[in-house]
């Protein structure tokens, strides 16, 4: 049976991991690659890399750094950050990677999504939605926002998924940036939404706080996939204890160990 | 011992090489015909759209040079789906190895397609699988599959059940993705590189 997956997201500045790591037994803990090597050990079933470094310096060693991921690990893996030409993603698969996730550049050109995905095969495009649950004209509605969140466009978020799938993008990574940050669980109704209308997976993020989090994202939330930063960072959730957890409660899980 | 990565127009083979530098096998990545032939196992990997490659292998003659092969020969994703008789995606003549069609998994209610992700073979009895736990989870991408059928040596089911290893004299293929399906991925490529 297709399983749910769980998937850690590193932030990556200059060629290392950003957010604090708790993990001892780990040599270097800004180290981007022993730390995804360690989440692969442990049961992820995908790797996330972002790439917060906004300067042509760090662009070379995020590429270096993927390079490295790709020799290492032996589980998919998905580069994002900054990505906005055919040229960027081509020498991120050829670097190793398995997938990009775009986000700004599709929303200021979404002929974009198009493009890469005749190019290089919908299976390794994802789009990245961002969304804030906002106070408009027509009352509160779900908007489309860039630049980290911060930045909100003029498109609404439900239509905006549609819109990337009929363009062509292979999955979506939906954040939204009420719940991000907060530990009170993911935005389960939005993601319902998006997902019960898609026919391509939806990877859930933001809020990810406790195991039951993930279950309720993947069941009530209809989440293909549950991404998460901190607190698998921080150890305050152990990978094989979550999907121990949740192949217990009868989800469909890849089991490693 | 020599292998030969098969180049074509077909992306994502990067992954297959770095799979291969893991176990600590040596390769040479080719579209020479002799440099195939001599080889002591061929592995054809990538992902793309059937009717695309397979124009690009009839333009270079591959498509007469694969199925004439005799050594272990390992086609992965789009290169398993070449080696059957067609493929619904664009309606293809394909290579015609293994005398199955390629369809497309039918649009179901709450099924997602491409089949994107780990899901778990069953039934194996093939060299490729040796060593295995029983319903080894794999990685799979993709919207087209073989149905079961007498060369299915594994089976997975999506929708459908379908092929996800087929087997036939030295033609081995594999729908998922061995390169990045963890250590079960690399124990059947291991075990591909073993046989003898």
């Amino acid at each position: 049976m297709l399983t749910k997956r769980i998937i850690p997201c590193l932030d990556v500045k200059d060629g290392r991991t950003v957010k604090g790591v708790n993990f001892v037994n780990l040599r270097d803990a800004g180290d981007a690659v022993e730390l995804g090597a360690l989440y692969a050990a442990h049961g992820a079933d995908e790797l996330v890399y972002l790439d917060i470094t906004a300067t042509v310096d760090g662009r070379s060693t995020f590429i270096d750094l993927v390079r490295k991921v790709a020799h290492t690990i032996n589980i998919p893996f998905t580069v994002g950050g900054g990505i906005s030409s055919i040229a960027d993603v081509s020498a991120l698969l050829h670097a190793g990677a398995d997938k990009v996730s775009i986000n700004s550049a599709a929303v200021k050109n979404p002929d974009l999504i198009n493009e890469l995905s005749l190019e290089f095969g919908s299976q390794c495009i994802v789009v990245a939605i961002d969304t804030r649950y906002i106070e408009t004209e027509n009352g509160r509605e779900h908007i489309l926002h860039t630049h980290g969140g911060r930045k909100p466009t003029e498109l609404r978020t439900i239509p905006w998924a549609k819109e990337v799938e009929d363009r062509g993008a292979g999955e979506i990574l939906l954040t939204s940036m009420d719940t991000d940050g907060t530990k009170a669980g993911f935005a389960l109704e939005l993601t319902a939404t998006i997902s019960g209308n898609a026919n391509i997976p939806v990877i859930a993020s933001g809020g990810a706080g406790n195991m039951e989090h993930f279950y309720d994202v993947f069941t009530t939330g209809k989440a293909d996939a549950g991404l998460a930063a901190s607190i698998f960072h921080f150890r305050e959730i152990d990978i094989p204890d979550l999907k121990k957890y949740l192949h217990d409660k009868n989800l469909p899980m890849r089991m490693t160990r | 011992m020599k292998t030969v990565i098969i180049k074509y127009n077909a992306g994502n083979v990067q992954s297959v090489m770095y799979a291969l530098d893991r176990i600590g096998a040596s390769y040479l990545y080719t579209d020479d015909e002799e440099e195939i032939r001599s080889a002591d196992k061929v592995i054809f990997p990538g992902v793309g759209e059937a009717s695309t490659t397979m124009n690009y292998l009839r333009k270079v003659g591959l498509d007469k040079v694969i199925p004439t092969l005799k050594q272990p020969f390992l086609g992965t994703c789009i290169g398993m789906q070449l080696m059957c008789r067609f493929s619904e995606e664009n309606n293809t003549e394909c290579m015609g190895i293994f005398d199955v069609d390629v369809k497309r998994f039918p649009a179901t209610p709450g099924l997602k397609v491409p089949h994107m992700g780990w899901n778990n073979i069953t039934g194996y009895q093939t060299a490729l699988t040796t060593g295995l736990p029983d319903n080894a989870y794999v990685y799979f991408v993709h919207s087209y599959a073989a149905p079961v059928c007498e060369y299915t040596v594994a089976s997975c089911e999506y929708v459908l059940p379908f092929s996800a290893i087929l087997h036939k004299d030295n033609f081995y293929a594999a729908q998922f993705h061995c390169e990045i399906s963890g250590d079960a991925g690399q124990q059947i490529l291991k075990n591909f590189l073993d046989i003898v």
